[in-house]
């Protein structure tokens, strides 16, 4: 709506108004980081400074490394989310790309399925999923936490969408040329719908790093434990009223996700708020 | 058809090794056995199950018809649950996208901080919300917390928040708003910059001269089609609320914070009741169901607004 740049002082409102709103978005994450800096005695008198009197950082990060093992739930959440990912590429690339360039019959009848599917939320397939883990006794094990999320219509849907839009010449060449099906898909299709891919990257790994629902129902205890399970034991467990040190916790638990947010801005928000309209 | 007269009544410049639809089948099958086993089959397990009385342990179940949803009717912790996720979507839905398009209509309106202020509003969406949840707590607790603090420095009350069954609704949908907000800011966002900026300078050569008028004869109605999906996305959003729930308040205190999806965990998961839970999950899943119906319906009338 600004045509011209408007001058400081008059834009100065505007500003003052995001500040503040701003601030208010950031007190979780102000309070957060101070209280994991406070030793506790600070904490319990409610005072409204933000620095620590006391500078007690250490010992409250030094106790969330020495109670939990904050490395294995950090390795589980990047090999849950890694793994779902890979799958997710690996069924759904090949699948929107047949969906796209390829005329077979039955093929309105695929698409019909995964129009379907996009209707279902994740957590109507828990319960069966749940009896049949626990009856293969697969429940607290990587496999529980990545199987069921390996299909993702969405991303099917996703690629097909972008997949329709690449020259049919680029794949016609590319046959010329004596390349198989399977290397058209990964070696010509997918490096051309890229945007898609990272689009859909940061989507899942977003959504599966913060997932609490079904990691709580499948795991049970430290070994396969989440980042957000993790959080959730120190809590109960451990913290109880110490709020330096589950503070801290947060933080720790917090930080990848939001450190990679801070660095590749535009395309998280491009990835989540473009695909993640899935809701 | 068989794939040799597939292939032929379709020319192409280059045939396929395999024929079209054996290689389309092959390059779909991981998907479509995925799609079976962890989709379908689940799916059609727990529409099963909710007409049964299957309980994790228990030797046998029987088929009891429509007795899990009658059990519903006169259950006051799942109608309690009902009520609350209703009031939950209900504070939620308008509280995150009343402030997203006005911070979003604030963003758009200068250049300066578009991107800063977007990342900040933003943030929200890509933290673990078990560890924000932890964050809220401090935050909101009644003795020690911050804002508790600042209110008595005020000399107003000091209320209980998640503690007291009269707020504690009332503080998770607070939660929920500021969770979701960033999320409708960027749509909102999409959907202001796709405005064509002639039609505000026609809006003011036609005697629209205050910020207001503008905004009520260009933005409001222009942005109709953006502001109909983020109001069904952010619904849907809203009835699946679990997390903070989990984390913060295990639906007490006294029932007062239940809401579908955690009556469902617990039914399903704390007591193995699968086929009563299974009954809820269908509740939710019908919920959700007619939301994404709205959605096409309004949609489909709306989107060729501009």
């Amino acid at each position: 709506m600004a045509e011209r740049a408007t001058p400081l002082y008059r834009d100065t409102p505007r500003l003052l108004l995001l500040a503040l709103a701003g601030l208010i978005m950031l007190m979780p994450y102000i309070w957060m980081v101070a209280a994991s800096m406070k030793p506790l005695d600070e904490i319990f008198r409610a005072s409204l400074t933000l620095l620590p009197e006391r500078f007690h950082a250490i010992e409250n990060y030094g106790k969330v490394f020495a109670r939990i093992p904050v490395g294995l739930y950090l390795w589980n959440g990047l090999v849950v989310c890694g793994g779902i990912l890979f799958f997710q590429l690996l069924f759904a690339v090949p699948a929107g790309y047949a969906l796209a360039k390829l005329r077979f019959p039955g093929k309105e009848f695929v698409f019909g399925a995964v129009m379907l599917g996009l209707l279902v939320p994740p957590h109507v397939q828990a319960l069966p999923l749940y009896v049949a883990f626990s009856q293969m006794g697969l429940l607290n094990s990587y496999t529980a936490l990545i199987a069921p999320f390996t299909i993702s219509v969405f991303a099917i849907f996703l690629f097909r969408q972008f997949f329709k839009s690449l020259p049919d010449d680029l794949i016609h060449a590319a046959r010329l040329d004596g390349f198989s099906e399977m290397a058209i898909v990964w070696r010509v299709v997918l490096p051309n719908a890229w945007p898609a891919a990272t689009a859909f990257s940061i989507f899942s790994v977003v959504a599966h790093w913060n997932d609490l629902f079904w990691p709580l129902i499948v795991v049970n205890g430290q070994d396969y434990a989440t980042p957000a399970l993790g959080v959730m034991y120190f809590r109960s467990a451990e913290a109880g009223d110490d709020f330096g040190a589950l503070m801290a916790a947060a933080v720790i638990m917090t930080a990848p996700l939001v450190i990679a947010f801070l660095l590749a801005q535009r395309r998280f928000v491009e990835g989540i708020a473009t695909t993640g309209l899935k809701g | 058809m068989s794939d040799a007269a597939l292939t032929q009544a379709l020319p192409r410049p280059a045939r396929l090794a395999l024929g079209e639809t054996a290689t389309a089948w092959l390059l779909s099958a991981p998907a479509i056995i995925a799609y079976l086993l962890m989709l379908l089959l689940p799916t059609l397990a727990t529409i099963a199950l909710a007409f049964t009385d299957f309980e994790l342990g228990a030797t046998g179940f029987a088929w009891i018809g429509l007795d899990n949803f009658a059990e519903m009717l006169s259950d006051r912790g799942f109608m309690t649950s009902l009520r609350n996720t209703i009031i939950y979507v209900g504070l939620v839905t308008p509280g995150s996208i009343a402030g997203a398009l006005a911070l979003a209509l604030l963003i758009e309106a200068g250049t300066r901080g578009r991107t800063f202020f977007r990342a900040v509003f933003f943030l929200p969406v890509v933290s673990l919300t078990v560890a924000m949840a932890a964050a809220w707590q401090y935050l909101l607790h009644p003795s020690i917390g911050p804002l508790n603090a600042m209110l008595r420095v005020a000399g107003l009350g000091a209320p209980e928040w998640l503690s007291s069954s009269s707020t504690v609704l009332l503080s998770l949908a607070a939660i929920g708003i500021w969770e979701n907000l960033g999320f409708n800011l960027v749509l909102f966002l999409a959907g202001l910059t796709a405005i064509p900026r002639e039609l505000y300078a026609a809006a003011e050569v036609d005697g629209a001269r205050h910020a207001w008028q503008r905004f009520r004869l260009v933005t409001w109605p222009m942005l109709g089609p953006t502001t109909l999906f983020v109001l069904t996305i952010t619904m849907i959003r809203a009835v699946r609320v679990f997390d903070t729930v989990a984390v913060l308040t295990q639906g007490g205190p006294n029932k007062a914070s239940q809401v579908l999806l955690y009556t469902m965990y617990e039914e399903g998961f704390t007591y193995f009741r699968l086929g009563y839970s299974a009954a809820i999950t269908l509740v939710f899943l019908a919920i959700v169901l007619a939301m994404m119906w709205l959605q096409t319906k309004v949609l489909d009338k709306r989107v060729h607004y501009g």
